[in-house]
């Protein structure tokens, strides 16, 4: 059932420092495109009561390129990311995940920012962060320190960010080597991950999964066999490594098996 | 000669619902109003032990079975289904208490807290204790022509729940009126509503009940709006205030109907040259926790379970199970689109064990006119079974594609079908629905029950009556069905509106065409003032229907159909895309040709879905995935490029020669979808087919 609208409450930032004396002074959630909130506020399963709206915070809606790191704000929605020749020349498996994303008008409010600090393990844009080794930027009153991604989530839709921290910005460093990208929705739009991949090729390879995990995760020993050994061997490491769940939209079979072809597709078409 | 009917004229509700002027029930406010809300069972079965209301009382309005004045049970069929639980709970979601308040946020905050005492519940049909309904159809000896037969193929296929997914969620206002009760409502059947709620009110006090404008019904407002009426009218008469009860999506997917779920075995026995010579149908429906129409979807299924082949022998035995969920109920198709699945999935297995093209197969069977259905009815001329397959075979170079795609990643397949149209056997004749034309200073006003759910019930009521009348189609309007001033035309289900009311629209037109006796309207107005024809239902003399026995002529009418679907599959993911689906089908003829192809593309999709994305995942009873982010319709990149044909072949009952469409395009995309799959080399025989069960399919 919907949740009752007057039970919740929203203040509005109008800078980054105000966004976080806010947040230092009490816990609230941030938002920005809202698109996940509202599924939550339909369907009754909202975790908090309390928010901040940093729609409005325009520094962070930015994306650059700064010493050979290409830096995208926290703000930065799908659509923006579609349209630059930054991201297009960088990371355009990046593109090809925020394509993906809901459809034209979830990709239009969702932001990069929104997708990592929600921590779904079926964010369409995580693995390809995970995949190229970025780094989250985080803010607090006074205080910045940066967080390896591979290092940012804890568990199920927890990470190691503080209450009183916002995610400003992800940094990533160029990647070298081939970008590969494969999303499996339930359909073909407006969908939601059952298993989605992220594959860089350059000397060794990097893969990261989404929705076959309480987070995204790297295939470590998958990586290092392939690094070294053949694609069979790095299948039998796969195997070990991947153990996904049963939930409403798919089976713990069906992902293992498929995130098994896709590494495989990943490797042969990227030869 | 006609000028409406064959034209794709404006629609009635054309401007109205492009401009966003029209106004559907959540959008109707009334002085006073209160809104209305469900506290629902949170167990699958047992009873309840206390309810407590943990919240400030203060200005709600609170009702639950003692409040009821008159019965507690929805009238339908059988009688079994109660408006309120009183103890005893069958299924998740069931209605215990009802709330009303003025301010919709403060009913969301208030918490009831129910106790209950569970018992063990039983979800699956085929070890259910008790059947709602059982029917056999019988002719000929089946097990006799099944021991002498040369071949025996076997095979059991399963289909899944559906959720219907109108647009427009259930929504009705129940308003206080001259001591009784006006009930707006998002709804198919006004006079279904009209009946249940004088069950739960009594018969003292004045009742109309009134269609809003509605957002699709696809069977889904056939028989629930009776239950949301009448817990509006229950709130309604304990405040004394107008009561709006809308449903969430949620709330919606969880509560209100869908399609039964099947198991259908067949043991079916041939020549070895292919001919049908015994066809062993077992057909099982999980019917839900309360009957509901469960036994006239079962029938209706069972009746088209032989598909539309012809074979001496034949055996359909069919049950509806109680289970402990939600009751399925009335969804586009009525049982058909699940006993057809099995037979044309069926037909292909068939065909391979006898190493045989499954074309021949089905052009050595397929009914002709003259022949005799499963329930011995003699098909007239207007059987199409052949027609529609061989133009669906040319337009789509089957044979050709079929080699050619061999061993690729694309597949192709096909199925024939066909439904009847209007309700079955007797029913048309025990509905004796009527009709009302009135004669107005412009023109003539429709006066009938039917509604428009989208479907172009209004448009093509009025090209009926345009050209029957003779008078410009401009001047015919339609009357918004209110039970109080409508004549009443039955049910808006069953592919019926069009070829049963519609006919006796086209009749009482031409009697109003005489009285004018060369008049216009307006002139005969001017003259002689207003007159009203009423025309009731003729069922065709020749119609015999044994209902004891299930034999005789079930429809006075079939339509049928021809679907080919071409699928590519991804062998890494088992993702299945449908390329192109061509729907050859015949409907006697169609009066609106836009609306009529809409009604093709838009089942042609729904059957898609069904086919391929629609899984409804039940978790102790309830739908786990009630929300439109899980539960997957087709979005229009899901959908393929579609091929719609129109053949005509007329139907003398039916206006201008028209036969009922509404469900057809519902029965055919399933089959032909995994017949497809099957063409990949998957032995598929359930759906929905997602790629979770094709993967664990392909392992075996």
């Amino acid at each position: 059932m919907k949740t009752a609208l007057s039970t919740l409450e929203m203040r509005r930032a109008t800078s980054v420092a105000e966004a976080l004396e806010i947040l230092r002074d009490e816990p609230r959630m941030p938002i920005a495109g809202a698109t996940d909130v509202y599924v939550g506020l339909n369907f009754g399963t909202l975790p908090e009561l309390r928010y901040l709206d940093i729609w409005a915070l325009d520094e962070l809606r930015t994306i650059t390129v700064n010493e050979d790191v290409l830096v995208l704000g926290a703000l930065a929605t799908y659509t923006m990311m579609v349209a630059s020749a930054l991201v297009q020349e960088r990371l355009p498996m990046m593109i090809e995940a925020a394509r993906q994303v809901g459809g034209p008008q979830i990709q239009n409010r969702g932001t990069i920012g929104g997708n990592i600090a929600n921590g779904s393990p079926a964010g369409d844009s995580l693995p390809v962060l995970a995949a190229c080794d970025a780094v989250v930027v985080l803010q607090s009153a006074g205080a910045e320190r940066r967080v390896k991604f591979t290092e940012f989530y804890t568990g199920y839709r927890k990470t190691v960010m503080r209450r009183d921290e916002l995610v400003v910005a992800v940094e990533v460093p160029r990647v070298s080597g081939r970008q590969w990208f494969r999303k499996v929705g339930t359909r073909a739009a407006q969908a939601i991950s059952k298993v989605v991949v992220a594959g860089v090729r350059g000397e060794g390879a990097r893969i990261a999964v989404g929705s076959i995990a309480p987070t995204v995760i790297r295939l470590t020993a998958t990586e290092r066999a392939l690094a070294t050994g053949s694609l069979d061997e790095a299948m039998v490491a796969l195997r070990g490594e991947v153990n996904p769940i049963d939930d409403i939209r798919s089976t713990a079979d069906y992902r293992k098996r498929v995130t098994e072809n896709l590494v495989r597709r990943f490797w042969t078409e990227t030869a | 000669m006609t000028t409406a009917v064959g034209q794709s004229v404006s629609r009635k509700d054309g401007i109205g619902k492009a401009t966003g002027a029209t106004k559907y029930a959540d959008d109707l406010h009334f002085p006073g109003m209160l809104f209305g809300r469900t506290i629902r069972s949170t167990i699958p079965c047992g009873r309840v032990k206390s309810i407590r209301m943990d919240f400030d009382t203060s200005g709600f309005t609170i009702v639950d079975y003692r409040d009821i004045p008159h019965r507690n049970v929805v009238a339908l069929i059988d009688e079994d289904q109660p408006y309120l639980v009183e103890t005893e709970v069958r299924h998740m979601a069931e209605a215990i208490v009802l709330l009303a308040h003025e301010d919709r946020e403060k009913l969301l905050g208030a918490n009831v807290v129910i106790e209950y005492e569970e018992a063990e519940p039983v979800f699956d049909p085929e070890r259910s204790p008790h059947s709602f309904k059982d029917i056999t159809i019988e002719k000929g000896d089946v097990e006799d022509a099944l021991a002498s037969a040369e071949i025996v193929v076997e095979g059991t296929y399963r289909t899944g729940h559906q959720e219907h997914v109108y647009i427009e969620t259930n929504g009705v206002i129940a308003v206080p009126e001259h001591g009784g009760i006006a009930l707006y409502g998002s709804l198919q059947c006004p006079f279904y509503a009209y009946k249940a709620l004088r069950s739960v009110l009594g018969n003292d006090h004045p009742l109309r009940v009134i269609q809003t404008e509605t957002g699709g019904g696809f069977g889904g407002k056939e028989e629930y709006p009776s239950m949301i009426a009448g817990h509006a009218a229950l709130l309604a008469v304990k405040s004394g205030r107008p009561v709006k009860i809308i449903y969430d999506r949620v709330e919606d997917m969880v509560a209100t109907t869908k399609r039964h779920p099947s198991i259908v075995r067949h043991r079916t026995g041939l020549t070895r040259e292919g001919r049908l010579v015994a066809m062993d149908v077992d057909v099982i429906l999980d019917g839900g926790a309360y009957s509901t129409l469960s036994a006239v979807v079962l029938s209706r299924g069972c009746i088209h379970a032989a598909g539309p082949y012809r074979c001496d022998n034949v055996k359909i035995f069919g049950r509806a199970m109680f289970t402990n969920t939600p009751p399925n109920g009335a969804f586009r198709g009525f049982g058909a689109p699940q006993t057809e699945f099995a037979m044309e999935v069926h037909m292909e297995r068939i065909a391979e064990q006898l190493g045989m093209d499954s074309l021949t197969l089905r052009e050595m069977n397929a009914l002709r006119p003259g022949d005799m259905t499963a329930t011995s009815q003699v098909l007239k001329q207007d059987a199409s079974a052949l027609e529609c397959l061989q133009e669906a075979v040319r337009r789509t170079d089957y044979r050709r594609k079929r080699e050619e795609l061999k061993g690729t990643n694309r597949g192709i397949g096909l199925a024939l079908f066909y439904h009847g149209a209007g309700f079955t056997g007797a029913g048309e004749q025990r509905l004796a629905s009527k009709a009302r034309l009135d004669l107005t200073a412009t023109g003539a006003r429709i006066m009938v029950a039917s509604t428009e759910i989208g479907q172009g019930t209004r448009t093509m009521h009025a090209q009926i009556v345009s050209d029957a009348l003779g008078v410009p189609y401009e001047t015919i309007e339609v009357a918004q069905p209110d039970t109080s001033v409508v004549a009443d035309s039955g049910p808006t289900v069953a592919s019926r509106t069009c070829m049963v009311v519609g006919k006796i629209l086209e009749r009482c037109a031409l009697e109003m065409k005489e009285r004018l006796e060369g008049m216009t309207p307006a002139q005969y107005h001017a003259k002689h003032g207003a007159f009203s024809i009423v025309k009731e239902h003729i069922q065709p003399e020749w119609m015999r229907w044994d209902d004891d026995n299930y034999q005789g002529d079930a429809y006075a009418t079939y339509a049928w159909g021809c679907d080919v679907a071409e699928v590519e599959i991804d062998r890494d993911t088992y993702e299945v895309r449908p390329v192109k689906v061509t729907a050859v089908q015949e409907f006697g003829r169609p009066i609106h040709p836009a609306l009529a192809m809409g009604q093709i593309e838009g089942g042609t999709v729904q059957g898609l879905g069904y086919a391929l994305l629609e899984h409804v995942v039940m978790k102790n009873g309830a739908m786990a995935n009630p929300t439109l982010t899980n539960y997957t319709i087709p979005t229009t990149l899901d959908t393929p490029e579609l091929d719609i044909v129109m053949l005509e072949n007329h139907y003398d009952g039916g206006p201008f020669g028209a036969k009922g469409l509404g469900e057809l395009p519902m029965d055919g995309p399933a089959p032909a979808v995994v017949n497809a799959i099957r063409h990949l080399g998957l032995d598929l025989r359930d759906i929905p087919a997602i790629p979770e069960t094709l993967i664990a399919c392909a392992s075996l």
